[in-house]
């Protein structure tokens, strides 16, 4: 494939910086089709926009995912203490539920989501990465 | 009960500024170029940065006055530091890794790599300026309040010593030297805690486990003479009232209920120890989540804070780093709550003199008596106290000044970053010696209020979608921004107010962060023909591995 037969995506008129753009078409030539996803990528092209949309989509997907689970479970409470007053008033080892949530469970709470968000970011990107270096799947 | 007899705690002090002062002289020898100076060449790896940032955050509101809170306010005060931490999350989960990827040093670099505007760059020069500032205040002023507390000396010599320290060190070693020094740092204010948290809750359990809420109230324990500083009224247990006049000095047996000043807001009995007390029904709900707002997105908008992003080497490297402070700053927490529980018990009159700030620093001699353990741990606790104002006004100043030297002085040369650090260092010493009135704590709140409304839209607008235009986002920073700025102004210079104005001031985010997504998503949608030409190739370049290198 030549670069002018790369399609020329809906952002066609809009000129990203020339040397750029040269050089990778360039390196691309060299290796052949194998390329021609992360050329596309850096092209803006068609496919390589709806590829990156699709990442951002999946990050975004996930970021807000998890941040709802951490609006019920923490954002939940204060509600939960004004509608169910026997709620704050519980106690466990002696001590008031809401001391108890609040002052300890919170904290292992947040490092267990931000420790999922981590692990499934990086497999989002390594889904990416993959679909990126093996276009011909 | 006066620590000033207490022979530790300055030779403390004086040995923390003293390992500050020579890890700083250490780095200097490292920090040959801007690049060090400002972002530590990007070559700090995840452990020692996590251990950095923690801190770097851990201020003086962490390590005294949550503490405080607690004291007078009770559970509800508990989501001060849970939004303190929770605001890393949000920070993870956001803004982490693009932000890291965007490959720019300050805020306003990412202003102009995302939206290729000159003008919304000054604008957020302008804002970060204004919550560094308004962030190190209270830093120094709480520094002169340990050294009240603890050595009786007065207010004024601990906020000049802690700024000029400060802004000598930033000025000389930059960044480079602050990140040995935070790390440092983090692990001096988590052991000032612990240690002496064991020994407080060994006496606890020694004296018989009093109670937290006794049924009668917050009692003296032993013989305590209380000096009114204001005049006020006191309303004793029985019902009776008595006026007071500054200089009066009352004496209470041990036993005898504490009264209610009238001067000093604090919860009693059960309002203390259940959720929903301190507010009245739809206020106090109110009030709960705009905090929770705050401190939730407020941290990713804190100018020391992003600025450390820039040293992690790629990305996937700054989620880790991310997730490791969330940890380090989840552990300190735990230790707080334990202060002000106990301090309810050991140091009733803080709830009398309303100086809650100081029972972290109290409470050892309080609870152990004035023998040498309790002498040594409150010099540990002291030596704790000024590792907190030291590198969290570290990381402000070296950020503040970073700002004024690449975007008001000139080119950012390292000449440029030392003048730059002597002006950002000198305003807030002189504020602090003219606001001595404030409560660290809610300061700090607000300062939390104002980056959640100006920065956060622009952050995550920025990061995860395509149509914000530069329009857009300064009119979103100068609504949500300026109407928190102006609550801020509000609450610090204007008489008291009452219900629900009071509340909308007090704790802005609630409506402010809304207001300032709203009006910059609108502004964008409305001035659509302004979006960057390249913003494709920016998300490719926020979004893609870095394995990819794109």
């Amino acid at each position: 494939m030549t670069t002018s037969g790369a399609p020329i995506g809906p952002t066609g008129e809009v000129t990203p910086p020339q040397r750029t753009r040269i050089v990778l078409a360039e390196v691309a030539r060299q290796r052949g089709d194998r390329d021609r996803i992360r050329r596309e990528l850096a092209e803006q092209t068609r496919v390589g926009e709806a590829l990156v949309r699709g990442l951002v989509r999946a990050q975004l997907a996930l970021a807000v995912r998890l941040s709802v689970v951490v609006a019920i479970g923490l954002g939940g409470l204060p509600l939960l203490f004004a509608v169910a007053p026997p709620v704050g008033t519980a106690k466990v080892f002696g001590i008031n539920l809401p001391w108890l949530l609040l002052g300890v469970a919170a904290y292992p709470f947040l490092v267990g989501i931000g420790w999922i968000f981590v692990k499934l970011a990086e497999r989002n990107e390594q889904d990416f990465a993959a679909l990126v270096r093996q276009p011909d799947r | 009960m006066s620590a000033a007899s207490n022979p530790y705690v300055l030779p403390a002090i004086i040995a923390v500024t003293l390992v500050t002062v020579a890890i700083g002289f250490y780095g200097l020898k490292l920090a040959r170029t801007t690049s060090d100076l400002l972002v530590a060449s990007r070559v700090v790896s995840p452990t020692w940065n996590a251990a950095a940032i923690g801190g770097e955050y851990l201020s003086a509101a962490s390590f005294l006055g949550v503490a405080g809170l607690i004291l007078k306010n009770g559970v509800d005060m508990l989501w001060y530091p849970v939004g303190f931490a929770a605001g890393y999350l949000a920070l993870l989960l956001f803004v982490a890794a693009p932000l890291r990827r965007s490959g720019a040093f300050t805020l306003p670099d990412f202003c102009e790599a995302r939206l290729r505007s000159r003008r919304l760059r000054k604008l957020a020069t302008a804002f970060v300026i204004f919550i560094g500032w308004f962030y190190l205040v209270p830093q120094m002023q709480g520094a002169g309040l340990t050294l009240t507390a603890l050595l009786g000396g007065p207010y004024e010599v601990g906020a000049v010593l802690v700024g000029t320290v400060v802004t000598a060190n930033v000025a000389l070693g930059g960044m480079r030297a602050i990140t040995f020094v935070q790390a440092f740092q983090y692990w001096l204010k988590l052991t000032a805690l612990a240690v002496p948290a064991v020994f407080l809750v060994l006496q606890w359990q020694a004296d018989g486990r009093p109670p937290v809420t006794p049924p009668e109230g917050p009692t003296f324990r032993e013989t305590t003479t209380v000096v009114i500083d204001h005049p006020a009224t006191l309303t004793f247990a029985d019902g009776t009232t008595r006026e007071v006049r500054p200089g009066d000095a009352l004496t209470f047996a041990a036993g005898d209920p504490v009264p209610e000043v009238s001067t000093v807001a604090t919860t009693r009995g059960l309002d203390w120890l259940l959720p929903g007390g301190s507010g009245e029904g739809e206020l106090g709900l109110f009030a709960s989540y705009s905090l929770i707002l705050a401190t939730f997105l407020g941290t990713m908008g804190l100018p020391h804070v992003l600025v450390r992003f820039y040293t992690n080497p790629n990305g996937a490297a700054a989620r880790r780093t991310t997730l490791g402070v969330l940890t380090l700053v989840g552990l300190f927490y735990l230790l707080p709550t334990l202060y002000g529980v106990l301090g309810r018990i050991y140091t009733p009159q803080l709830l009398m003199t309303g100086k809650s700030d100081a029972v972290v620093v109290l409470l050892p001699g309080a609870a152990l008596g004035d023998g040498l353990t309790g002498q040594l741990l409150a010099a540990l606790l002291a030596a704790g106290a000024f590792a907190a104002f030291l590198s969290t006004a570290s990381g402000l100043l070296t950020s503040v000044a970073g700002v004024i030297s690449t975007d008001v002085l000139g080119r950012g040369s390292v000449r440029d970053f030392r003048r730059a650090t002597l002006i950002a260092g000198a305003v807030p010493i002189v504020l602090s010696l003219n606001v001595s009135g404030l409560d660290v704590s809610q300061v700090v709140g607000l300062a939390f209020a104002v980056a959640a409304s100006g920065f956060c839209p622009l952050l995550v607008l920025g990061i995860w979608w395509r149509g914000l235009t530069d329009v857009g986002a300064a009119a979103g920073i100068l609504a949500g921004g300026g109407a928190a700025v102006g609550a801020v102004l509000v609450t610090v210079l204007s008489p008291p107010l009452h219900g629900w104005p009071a509340v909308l001031v007090a704790q802005p985010a609630a409506w402010t962060v809304p207001l300032a997504f709203t009006v910059m998503i609108v502004t964008s949608l409305a001035t659509r023909d302004r979006i960057p030409t390249n913003v494709g190739a920016i998300m490719l370049r926020l979004h893609a591995p870095d394995s990819l290198r794109l």
